[in-house]
């Protein structure tokens, strides 16, 4: 037993180990801003301008030295950050043996709790408090427009959560199945005159279908082959929908596809429409706000279900799994028939929110499906930490409503000039953040996990203590 | 007849191009035993900044020998792109030795998607042509539609250049001490660095190395198309991987072997069944391969230990 030396104060304590060394902080700094002018040097300092066929190079040296001056900046920074943290670290702290499994609950555990109905209510009343603070209905059109595709990319985020978070299956073709549901529901509308409650269910269920049809034979491949083939499978499909004219009409998409009504009510402004029925005064906002509502009721669904179905075997086979999947099969779990179930109830909801897409674009065309929607859905489900539902939305809320925001600031524009538009850089903040969350809280933003099955108590487990993805 | 040899010799030329790609998959999956997503996008990048120098040398310094900007661009990018190598793997991968299985992947995803729209943003999103380099063709034989079947002099560098890389590297893998350091690690990494093997430098050297070669391929992917946008990376980069894992991902002659066969079925697919569905032709095999022979013609069978 040798436990560190518990020292009191730090009266005697002798020169901590790592100062802040001022010439080496420099010299490294330098080092790395000759690196960073490295990187940047073609890239970078030289930009490609044409005008027809010509090309030609203007240079953009001033950029380089500013980027150059930040990183040497960071990292001197980092040093002296470094130096402190590991002088934190040489301190022993009192209580640094105990192991942090029983900790008492901390801050952020405590507020969510009142977190999920916080969220819930907002949701829920967020059309309200728009129309209040906006002032009229036609006026908070944008504001509702935003909630719906958030929405969406949280019952998307939460679809594949079932498939990467539970089930520990990097799945790259995800927007696979929001293809099929979306297609679903243009082509079964167009040519058979189907109403969207009849096609619902069914894009739901042909997406899932597809996800059996294609997880059976991938899902005996080990973790990275499993998610470059869920990528080829992807690719493939929105090839497919590109060349297959016949069917889809090609890269021209689909559109005049029939709207959504009110359980047979239309939203129009004659006879029988929606606004007639309750005596209202036609709005064509009325189909907007029934829209979110609407994907709010599909996304919560998503939740609930997937909350319910971690608490049944095979919401526990998924975790299991995630954790240990050489376990797992010496205990009789038949590995392949838990993972499909996760692949095809991941792309029946999928399914829906592509069938939702459907029907409020009113258009649909393969371009909306390419890998970088499947990576923008991983980021989600990533970045909100895999596996916890709550995480996944608040990471859709940050990453699809944040470049919107960004956008109405107006101050950043004088910063940045007048032509600056966040949503260009968004996706390459998106690939920084997964590099950076990987490398920093690889387990997301919201890294606790409840456990499903509790004895007497409830406890939250840190992340860290959860071995995942291992075998 | 003639058709078949054309399309024979264009298949090579492509084939090599996607061999030199898919060695940066496999050496990497060999020592890390993770699928470097962002190698296709290193090789778009390397494609960029051949691009550039190619127009620094040829508009601004005047050098009126296309051949010998070519053999400086060729150098330089070489150079760069290694650089690039060498920081993704100290930013993206190094930190994540040892967390859990998926976190390399991810992050290499991460790195994907930042290098493409890194381009975007820094360059614009519009395809970028060069200016014409390499014209000539040599007349091989004439058929007797009056169908020529033609060898261009781009196609004669681009083999002939990767013919020479490959032996350069083939040397240095198996000869030099560096090549043993590599195969040491991929066979046990730990033991290697019992043995006192610099791991991470290895590692890192890998990198290098494999950026290096897609430097090369990015280079001769802009001589041979003579276009190069933001995008370009990433399909090119799943078929280098589909080559590397057809021929047996770790085996190196496997990942020539297989980019020769995909570029070959990619251009017979497109000259004799449809040119829509080539890359569907690519990402099926990719798939079929992955499903029917994990370890594809080359490799060795891996044995998952408990």
């Amino acid at each position: 037993m040798n436990a560190p030396p518990i020292t009191t104060a730090s009266a005697e304590s002798p020169a901590l180990p790592n100062r802040f060394d001022l010439t080496a902080a420099i010299k490294d700094g330098l080092k790395t801003a000759l690196i960073m002018l490295g990187l940047s040097i073609p890239i970078l300092a030289y930009k490609t301008d044409q005008s027809g066929g010509d090309l030609w190079l203007s240079p953009r040296w001033g950029l380089v030295a500013i980027l150059c001056a930040l990183v040497f900046g960071l990292r001197i920074l980092l040093h002296a950050f470094m130096a402190t943290k590991a002088a934190r670290e040489a301190t022993p702290s009192p209580h640094q043996a105990t192991e942090f499994v029983h900790a008492e609950p901390n801050a952020f555990q405590k507020t969510s709790r009142f977190a999920i109905p916080f969220f819930l209510g907002v949701a829920l009343a967020f059309p309200v408090i728009i129309y209040f603070i906006q002032g009229g209905l036609n006026e908070s059109r944008y504001w509702v427009d935003l909630g719906i595709l958030i929405l969406t990319y949280v019952m998307l985020g939460w679809g594949l959560n079932i498939v990467v978070g539970l089930a520990g299956l990097l799945d790259l073709g995800y927007v696979a199945f929001y293809a099929v549901g979306a297609y679903s529901y243009a082509l079964l509308s167009t040519t058979f005159g189907l109403s969207f409650w009849i096609c619902l269910p069914l894009a739901g269920i042909l997406a899932g279908f597809w996800g059996m049809i294609l997880g059976f034979p991938v899902l005996r491949l080990r973790g990275d082959y499993l998610a470059i083939v869920t990528l080829a499978f992807g690719e493939i499909i929105r090839l497919v929908l590109i060349n297959w004219t016949d069917l889809t009409n090609g890269g021209a998409g689909i559109s005049s596809i029939p709207r959504a009504t009110f359980f047979g009510l239309p939203f129009t402004s004659g006879e029988g429409g929606f606004a007639q029925t309750f005596g209202l005064e036609f709005n064509g906002m009325h189909r907007i706000i029934f829209l979110y509502y609407l994907i709010l009721a599909l996304a919560l669904l998503t939740n609930f279900v997937t909350m319910r179905l971690r608490k049944l075997p095979v919401g526990r086979a998924w975790e299991a799994l995630r954790e240990d999947e050489i376990a797992c099969r010496s205990l009789g779990i038949n590995t392949t028939n838990v993972k499909l179930t996760a692949f095809a109830i991941g792309a029946m909801f999928g399914g829906f929110a592509g069938s939702f897409f459907a029907v409020r674009q009113g258009f649909v065309s393969p371009e909306s499906f390419n890998f970088l929607e499947s990576a923008i859905i991983l980021a989600i489900v990533v970045l909100g930490g895999m596996g916890s539902q709550i995480g996944v939305a608040i990471a859709a809320i940050v990453l699809v409503g944040g470049p919107e925001i960004l956008r109405n600031l107006t101050f950043l524009q004088a910063v940045f000039g007048s032509g600056f538009d966040p949503n260009e850089y968004r996706l390459l903040l998106f690939g920084a953040g997964m590099v950076a969350m990987m490398v920093w809280r690889p387990r997301g933003l919201i890294s606790e996990r409840s456990p499903t099955v509790i004895l007497k108590e409830r406890k939250a487990i840190s992340g860290s203590l959860v071995k995942e993805g291992h075998g | 007849m003639e058709i078949f040899v054309q399309q024979l010799i264009n298949g090579l030329t492509l084939g090599s191009i996607y061999g030199l790609i898919a060695i940066g998959y496999t050496m990497v999956f060999g020592i890390i035993g993770m699928v470097n997503f962002a190698h296709g996008d290193v090789f778009m990048l390397s494609a960029f900044i051949a691009l550039i120098f190619f127009l620094i040398f040829t508009t601004w310094l005047g050098i009126s020998s296309v051949v010998l900007a070519l053999l400086f661009v060729l150098v330089i990018a070489m150079v760069l792109t290694s650089l690039w190598g060498w920081a993704i793997e100290r930013i993206a991968y190094r930190p994540l030795r040892g967390s859990f299985r998926l976190a390399p992947l991810i992050s290499a995803i991460g790195v994907s998607i930042f290098l493409s729209n890194f381009v975007q943003v820094a360059q614009g999103a519009r395809n970028k042509p060069t200016p014409p380099m390499i014209g000539d063709v040599i007349v091989l034989f004439q058929g007797e539609s009056g169908y020529n079947v033609a060898l261009s002099y781009k196609q004669i560098i681009i083999m002939v250049t990767t013919a020479v890389l490959l032996t350069i590297f083939w040397y240095l893998v198996q000869k030099t001490s560096l090549g043993r350091a590599q195969r040491a690690c991929e066979q046990d990494r730990k033991m290697a660095a019992l043995l006192g093997i610099n791991v991470d430098r290895t590692i890192s050297l890998t990198f290098v190395i494999g950026a290096a070669l897609a430097a090369v391929a990015g280079t001769m992917y802009l001589l041979y198309y003579g276009v190069v946008s933001f995008n370009d990376g990433f399909v090119p980069g799943v078929k280098a991987f589909t080559a590397a894992v057809l021929g047996g991902i770790g085996s190196l002659p496997g990942a020539v072997l297989g980019g020769l066969i995909i570029g070959l079925i990619e251009v017979f697919w497109s000259a004799y069944f449809s040119i829509e569905y080539k890359d569907v032709a690519a990402f099926s095999i990719l798939a079929i391969v992955l499903i029917f022979m994990p370890s594809g013609i080359l490799g060795r069978p891996e044995v998952e230990k408990v």
